[in-house]
């Protein structure tokens, strides 16, 4: 049988990350402030982690100001959603083995 | 390599951070109940500036379709919508505070969207009944869209607001059925029901 955590997914094994990939499946499109608030973590941890999983292209920003001030929304990819449902899958075959 | 109790608690983070960030969680029970005690209220003033002496729960004889009294109504229903967002606004900010969250959020953001579809169709709806002379199912209809709004919002906040928006719903069908009641019918929806799910609320998730 093969090994299931050879499926895992180097780049989704930090929670931080698993994370922001939830929270953007589920929604279409969050934003960066709503992101830091529900995580509950630093702007410049969320960003590394952000620009992360965009150099991955795992999500997708976009860039526009309300009333004048910026505001930064993250989608999920198509690529994302896969390699999330293959890590969760992954994450599942792991669990399940050692019991 | 992480210890498997580390991926356990990867599940268990996706589930969570799945839940969480959908759903509006700051969303004041006592808002509900007071929402509902100023709909009652708004009830006692229509019902004594129009019907009086005739008792409530009379079938109406006479039809009220005065421009004044018509007018009236309206003055009434804004009032009491205008208190009962006021409110929600002010205890569900209050709510987050206490939490440290913030009250605009995705999920709140997408929670108002999401209402204000049906919301405004149902309004413009009952505007144009009302201004081509269809009073009767008026406040029915005040019903049935107000349950298709709080249906259509449940995804993004407590499940006990897709309950309320099945019973305001099916209030509404049956208010529809018995014309002449329709006071009775909007204090019941607007009222009792929200101080019902608003106390349901407030005991499981403002405590």
């Amino acid at each position: 049988m093969k090994n299931p955590f050879d499926n895992l997914d180097k780049v989704l094994e930090h929670r931080v990350r698993l994370q922001i990939m939830s929270v953007l499946v589920t929604n279409d499109g969050y934003e960066f402030s709503s992101l830091k608030e529900i995580l509950g973590v630093t702007d410049g941890n969320l960003a590394s982690h952000i620009k992360a999983l965009e150099r991955e292209k795992y999500i997708s920003v976009s860039k526009s100001f309300v009333d004048r001030k910026p505001n930064t929304k993250y989608k999920i990819t198509e690529r994302g959603r896969n390699a999330f449902k293959k890590h969760l899958d992954a994450l599942e075959a792991v669990v399940k083995q050692q019991k | 390599m992480k210890e498997i109790q580390e991926y356990e608690k990867d599940i268990a983070s996706i589930r969570n951070m799945m839940e969480r960030s959908a759903k509006f969680i700051s969303l004041s029970g006592l808002s509900g109940v007071l929402a509902g005690l100023y709909a009652l209220a708004g009830a006692a003033v229509a019902y004594f500036s129009l019907h009086y002496p005739v008792s409530p729960i009379n079938y109406r004889t006479y039809s009220l379709q005065s421009p004044e009294a018509m007018l009236k109504l309206i003055l009434i229903a804004t009032a009491v919508m205008v208190a009962s967002i006021g409110t929600g606004l002010w205890l569900s900010n209050k709510k987050a505070q206490k939490h440290g969250l913030q009250l605009w959020t995705t999920a709140s953001k997408n929670l108002v969207i999401n209402m204000a579809i049906p919301l405004v169709s149902g309004g413009i709806f009952i505007l144009i009944m009302l201004y081509t002379g269809h009073f009767g199912l008026a406040a029915p209809a005040c019903l049935v869209f107000y349950g298709l709004a709080l249906i259509q919002g449940s995804a993004n906040t407590f499940d006990e607001i897709r309950y309320l928006g099945f019973s305001e719903i099916i209030l509404g069908l049956i208010s529809a059925s018995v014309p002449g009641y329709g006071l009775i019918f909007w204090a019941i929806g607007f009222g009792v029901l929200h101080i019902i799910y608003g106390v349901i609320m407030y005991n499981k998730y403002d405590k």
